[in-house]
């Protein structure tokens, strides 16, 4: 079962206690942007095989929205860290990169 | 490559089996083809037969990074079915039904087609409201389904518990022409039949690399060497995205993992399938008597073929509740698939932004009912180059003109 620490009240939540919300870090189009902005918010979804930054929700815990960095293929969970963040913090970025070199870097 | 058939068991029974035939050639890439398939499951192997048969395109090679029908066609719970709500659905999942009937003659190999009925519960009024919405787009789209009673039902399935815990059967969607068929036999029946025509079957050959030059492709990179192309064909489910990156689209595509399990077998019990969408989980008999059970799909982005524990679970309390029976049985396996799935849970057949690269994807958790039609499909769409009147509405440009074809509503969860 994926356990993910919620940042908030530091408890381990089993993947029952908590809802996934989707890729993280998206930039949030609005009804002024072009075709190419408001379709590539609408549907194009990053979909790594790999690592991936997600936005998860504490629903059975504190109710809040965090991020978390996983890896698709292993599911192992890299770190998690609040959602009032515009990037993936350095250390976790660095943490990352370290365990997996092949890894490309966070695009935004 | 010599017939099957009744005399062929007696002459090789009389001669210890000594004459059987490899069932297709254990290929090496050629430096270039007419036309490259990324993937010899299901969908791709049936894209390659109907280049082959429809439209006379020989000079053929499906690259697949596994072994053949390894993936989601070897791990779906094999129903077959065509009772959709939209039109371009009914119309491309009736042309697979439709094919499927005759696919073992079609293929001299027996794909085990039954069409033993397929069920779907009615457990809430919104339900019932929705299913006999269906059946009557069923009619005029020519697809035979019916909306029975409860007492229907019970004749039909003398196992099932009418009046559950949490939700008792109101009424049921029946296909009476729907059913299910032997997943493995389809992929090598295709490949069977491919081979025959002269296609190579490149298996444990992964693709790692899509050479093109000004939006027109001109082959793959692979680990067995680069090999060139006129058209790509892409047909990998839940890998698509990856293959999408290579060629430098992106596509609006996630993939989930998605879980079945099978029980002990038992002696005959159930003869039709039945899919209880409310609290979800559906089943049917294998021929060896084991209990085949549709399980949910993970909510998280993963590719990693096995799925979330919790979810068994959820599944075998939906069906011990619905088929009180079952709660002794024993479950001897359980397994994942990567499912591909789109914003409005229905495939993509059609045209890429590249020029000569063509992509059959999204097919999510329902493609093995639909291999044959999207084979005779994306086959045409290939062969023309534009696609044909049963791909028309499944372009990739659909998400960005807002025409979705909506099937998430219209099939709940179990699709």
């Amino acid at each position: 079962m994926l356990i993910l620490t919620c940042p908030y009240c530091g408890i381990d939540a089993d993947e029952t206690d908590l809802a996934p919300g989707g890729e993280a870090h998206v930039t949030r189009h609005g009804a002024d942007a072009s075709d190419d902005d408001f379709e590539a918010y609408l549907f194009h979804k990053r979909n790594p095989r790999g690592v991936h930054f997600e936005r998860w929700r504490h629903v059975y815990g504190c109710g809040k929205w965090f991020h978390a960095a996983r890896d698709t293929m292993t599911l192992e969970v890299f770190g998690t860290y609040p959602a009032q963040t515009l990037v993936p913090p350095k250390t976790l970025q660095t943490k990352i990169k370290k365990k997996r070199p092949d890894w490309k870097g966070f695009k935004k | 490559m010599k017939r099957y058939s009744a005399f062929a068991i007696a002459r090789e029974a009389l001669r210890h089996h000594t004459g059987w035939q490899r069932a297709w050639r254990s290929a090496q890439p050629k430096k270039a083809y007419d036309v490259i398939i990324v993937g010899a499951g299901g969908h791709g192997l049936a894209t390659a037969y109907y280049l082959g048969k429809n439209h006379g395109i020989r000079n053929v090679a499906i690259i697949e990074k596994g072994w053949l029908g390894g993936g989601n066609t070897g791990r779906n719970t094999t129903i077959i079915r065509s009772n959709y709500l939209q039109d371009e659905s009914a119309a491309i999942y009736e042309k697979a039904r439709s094919l499927y009937e005759t696919l073992s003659q079609d293929l001299n190999y027996n794909i085990m087609f039954s069409p033993r009925g397929v069920l779907m519960l009615a457990q809430t009024e919104h339900e019932i409201r929705g299913y006999r919405r269906t059946e009557h787009a069923n009619r005029l789209q020519g697809v035979e389904t019916r909306f029975i009673s409860p007492a229907e039902v019970k004749k039909i399935v003398p196992i099932i518990e009418l009046s559950g815990p949490r939700y008792p059967v109101l009424g049921a969607l029946w296909q009476p022409r729907g059913g299910t068929a032997r997943h493995d036999a389809v992929a090598w029946g295709y490949a069977r039949a491919c081979s025959d025509m002269g296609m190579d079957i490149i298996q444990q050959c992964e693709v790692t690399g899509i050479s093109q030059k000004n939006g027109v492709v001109s082959g793959v990179s692979t680990t067995k060497g680069d090999i060139a192309c006129n058209k790509l064909g892409l047909v990998v489910a839940g890998h698509s995205g990856v293959l999408a990156d290579m060629a430098g689209f992106r596509l609006p595509i996630e993939s989930v993992a998605l879980q079945a399990l099978v029980s002990e077998p038992i002696k005959p019990c159930m003869d039709v399938v039945v899919m209880a969408n409310t609290v979800h989980g559906y089943m049917s008999q294998s021929d060896k008597g084991e209990m085949v059970i549709g399980g949910g799909a993970d909510g998280f982005n993963n590719y990693t073929q096995r799925g979330s524990f919790h979810h068994i679970e959820e599944t075998v309390r939906a069906l011990i509740e619905t088929f009180p029976m079952i709660s002794r049985l024993k479950m001897l396996r359980q397994w994942g698939g990567i499912v591909d799935m789109t914003g409005d849970r229905s495939p993509i057949i059609g045209k890429t932004p590249l020029n000569n690269c063509f992509i059959n994807c999204g097919w999510g958790t329902g493609g093995f009912k639909a291999i044959p039609g999207s084979g005779w499909s994306m086959a045409a769409t290939m062969a023309t180059g534009e696609p044909d009147s049963l791909a028309a509405g499944f372009g990739l440009e659909r998400f960005r003109e807002g025409r979705f074809i909506d099937e998430s509503v219209a099939a709940g969860v179990a699709h």
